[in-house]
């Protein structure tokens, strides 16, 4: 008895702290990326920074240009000019690459795969925001970095020239600063002074953070218009309601 | 000019009697409560799922090549394809929210009992039905949970000694599930199971209206008639049902447009994550749940985790499932109280209800967890309570003391 009554609470807890957030980062605890669909510039340097520096890789194959595009208030020829590198791509087209998913599977171990819908398989944009910023250096890995969030990626550090490298501060055996109330050892990712990379951490922090908004964006291009029309939906149903509801008084009057 | 015409019509085929027998002049007591609302919203969702499914059929691709892809062209490219989408979808989830208030409602005014015991068993078939629809259904998108998810549940059968292996052979069509299983599962979920539930509907409201329905006191109205033979407590279907019913089904639909324009994931009960990566036999997700309605009977599926004599775990909880379905078919039998409403029931029959819907909820949410240690011990005791509930039924329900049954329906 004493063990259901311990079990039950235990329940309620974690009913409490549910633990959805931390089991889609296999634990590592992720930072808020807060996206905002409606920020149509983060959005535009989104795409153009996904075009550059993903898309070598990764498709978004169920995506089409134009609907980008339209999207985003990127006039057509712009689009053409700068963001679709496929030359023989028409603007109506799927946004595939030119990739060839058997020699992709033999670079990297695994075909990267299709990023349309990334933030929604990975139950949101949480997920991504923090995964590209904690690469951190691991020479025990073929590209030389490891993650946190997704350890033993396949995936190189694509965006090293811009963040510089991470070295993980809890790993090395020197003293490490200490906390002066806790006494716990003060660590985590930081950048190697040494080896900087083109961005300061705040610029890069902005820059993943357009690219995970545009991903958040392209996982569900209808998210703002669903939202805009279900406030509509509702202000029909509430006006509906009170007719709904007078008639019903009005026939039930006879109802004793 | 119209009168000619009915007339015309009626001499032909009996729609004015229909129209009388079923809504006009069909008697219903006047002391519904909240939970008398769910038939009609059965009713309304399952058009809303058929509306919706024809229209998706119209852009949807069932072919293992082609049926992820086609499902985002829905949500792109197709005019207003992302709306008729969520509508399915939360239709499909909100289908069993109503089904479960209404088999609730059931349980708690005994409308299961004598002499509506068909109108329970048909109930049951509809639900039986509806889980192979949502089932099936579940499998057209091609992610990787309808993959994993029918690749489970398949492979329950292989537990049935001697004939499962084969027997899921069969049901895949395949060595394992692939392009042939989607194809039949789509023919399946489109035409066969719609005609089925279609047809056990009528049924389930055909009996109802031949017997009359049940009210909260759970006391015959028909009992007491006015001389004209209209029962003093009853009260037309139509108009007063229909008007009272537009009201409930407005606050349902409060909440049902709130899940598709704000919430259409619903935190990933309703669509599950890993369902939008598409399906790869290759890669096993780390953790394969079943949508949330399934959750209790998989509960209660991987509560047996022991050998009893000669069946294994894996047997024993397709045993236990089976059966803690099977038994809700016997529930008019099992209740053996003089009276059908827990107002008038004694207090071990009102705990036993609460005490199993709690259960039944914890279950629910069991089966959508990874099972842990103590996940699967919570199962395991929720599982013996879901089973106590109705085997002993027949006792408690009998030895109890009730109290009086009240003349007339109350408020």
């Amino acid at each position: 008895m004493k063990i259901t009554i311990l079990t039950i609470k235990a329940l309620l807890l974690s009913l409490l702290f549910s633990p959805l957030a931390l089991a889609a980062g296999g634990g590592y605890p992720l930072d808020r990326a807060d996206v905002d669909p409606t920020d149509r510039a983060s959005l535009q340097r989104g795409v153009r920074y996904f075009q550059n520096y993903c898309a070598g890789c990764h498709a978004t194959g169920y995506q089409r240009y134009e609907r980008v595009a339209d999207d985003l208030g990127i006039p057509h020829d712009l689009m053409m000019d700068n963001l679709v590198f496929n030359k023989t791509a028409k603007i109506g087209d799927l946004m595939h690459n030119s990739m060839d998913p058997a020699e992709a599977k033999a670079w990297f171990g695994v075909t990267p795969p299709d990023l349309t819908l990334v933030s929604r398989v990975r139950g949101g944009p949480d997920w991504l925001y923090t995964y590209l910023r904690t690469f951190y250096e691991d020479p025990s890995r073929p590209y030389g970095v490891n993650n946190k969030v997704f350890p033993d990626v396949g995936m190189p550090h694509a965006l090293l020239e811009l963040q510089g490298i991470q070295i993980d501060t809890c790993q090395d055996t020197s003293p490490n600063e200490r906390d002066p109330l806790t006494g716990e050892k003060v660590c985590g990712l930081s950048v190697d002074p040494q080896r900087k990379g083109s961005m300061t951490p705040a610029e890069f922090d902005q820059m993943v953070y357009d690219l995970v908004n545009y991903l958040a964006y392209s996982a569900e291009p209808v998210q703002e218009q669903r939202k805009q029309l279900g406030i509509y939906v509702f202000l029909f149903l509430a006006v509906f309601l009170v007719f709904a509801y007078l008639l019903k008084r009005e026939y039930w009057k006879e109802v004793c | 000019m119209g009168n000619k015409i009915m007339a015309w019509v009626d001499a032909r085929l009996p729609v004015t009697q229909a129209w009388e027998k079923h809504l006009s002049k069909y008697y219903a007591p006047k002391n519904f409560n909240f939970w008398y609302y769910f038939g009609s919203l059965a009713i309304f969702v399952l058009v809303n799922q058929l509306l919706t499914g024809i229209w998706l059929t119209m852009s949807y691709v069932p072919s293992a090549e082609a049926a992820f892809a086609s499902v985002e062209y829905i949500m792109r490219d197709v005019e207003f394809g992302w709306l008729i989408r969520y509508m399915h979808s939360t239709g499909a989830s909100m289908f069993f929210v109503v089904v479960y208030c209404h088999m609730f409602r059931a349980l708690l005014y005994g409308s299961y009992k004598a002499p509506r015991e068909l109108i329970w068993i048909f109930g049951m078939a509809i639900y039986l039905a509806l889980m192979g629809e949502a089932f099936m259904g579940y499998l057209l998108p091609w992610g990787q949970m309808s993959y994993w998810g029918a690749q489970v549940i398949i492979s329950l059968f292989g537990a049935i000694p001697v004939i499962g292996p084969d027997l899921q052979q069969w049901i895949r069509g395949d060595f394992l599930i692939s392009g042939i299983t989607l194809n039949r599962f789509f023919a399946l979920h489109v035409v066969a199971l719609p005609i089925v539930i279609l047809g056990l509907v009528f049924l389930h409201i055909l009996a109802l209206h031949e017997v009359g329905s049940n009210n909260p006191d759970g006391i015959d109205i028909k009992k007491n008639k006015a001389p004209d033979g209209i029962p003093l407590d009853g009260i037309a279907f139509h108009p007063y049902y229909t008007v009272k019913d537009i009201v409930g089904l407005v606050v349902f639909l409060f909440v049902f447009c709130g899940i598709i324009f704000f919430f259409p994931e619903m935190g990933g009960f309703f669509l599950e994550h890993a369902n939008f990566e598409p399906a790869n036999g290759l890669k096993t997700p780390e953790h394969i749940a079943p949508v949330w309605y399934f959750g209790a009977f998989y509960s209660i599926l991987r509560a047996i985790t022991f050998e009893i004599g000669p069946i294994d775990s894996k047997l024993g909880g397709v045993i236990a499932m089976g059966g803690a379905i099977a038994i809700l078919f016997v529930l008019p039998w099992l209740d053996r109280s003089p009276v059908r409403s827990w107002r008038y029931k004694g207090i071990i029959s009102k705990t036993s209800i609460v005490v199993f819907a709690f259960v039944f909820i914890l279950l629910t949410w069991l089966g959508t967890q990874p099972a842990t240690e103590m996940y699967t011990l919570i199962a395991q005791i929720c599982t013996l309570l879901y089973f106590a509930f109705f085997l002993l039924m027949p006792f408690y329900t009998r030895w109890e003391k009730t109290k009086p049954l009240p003349e007339r329906v109350t408020g």
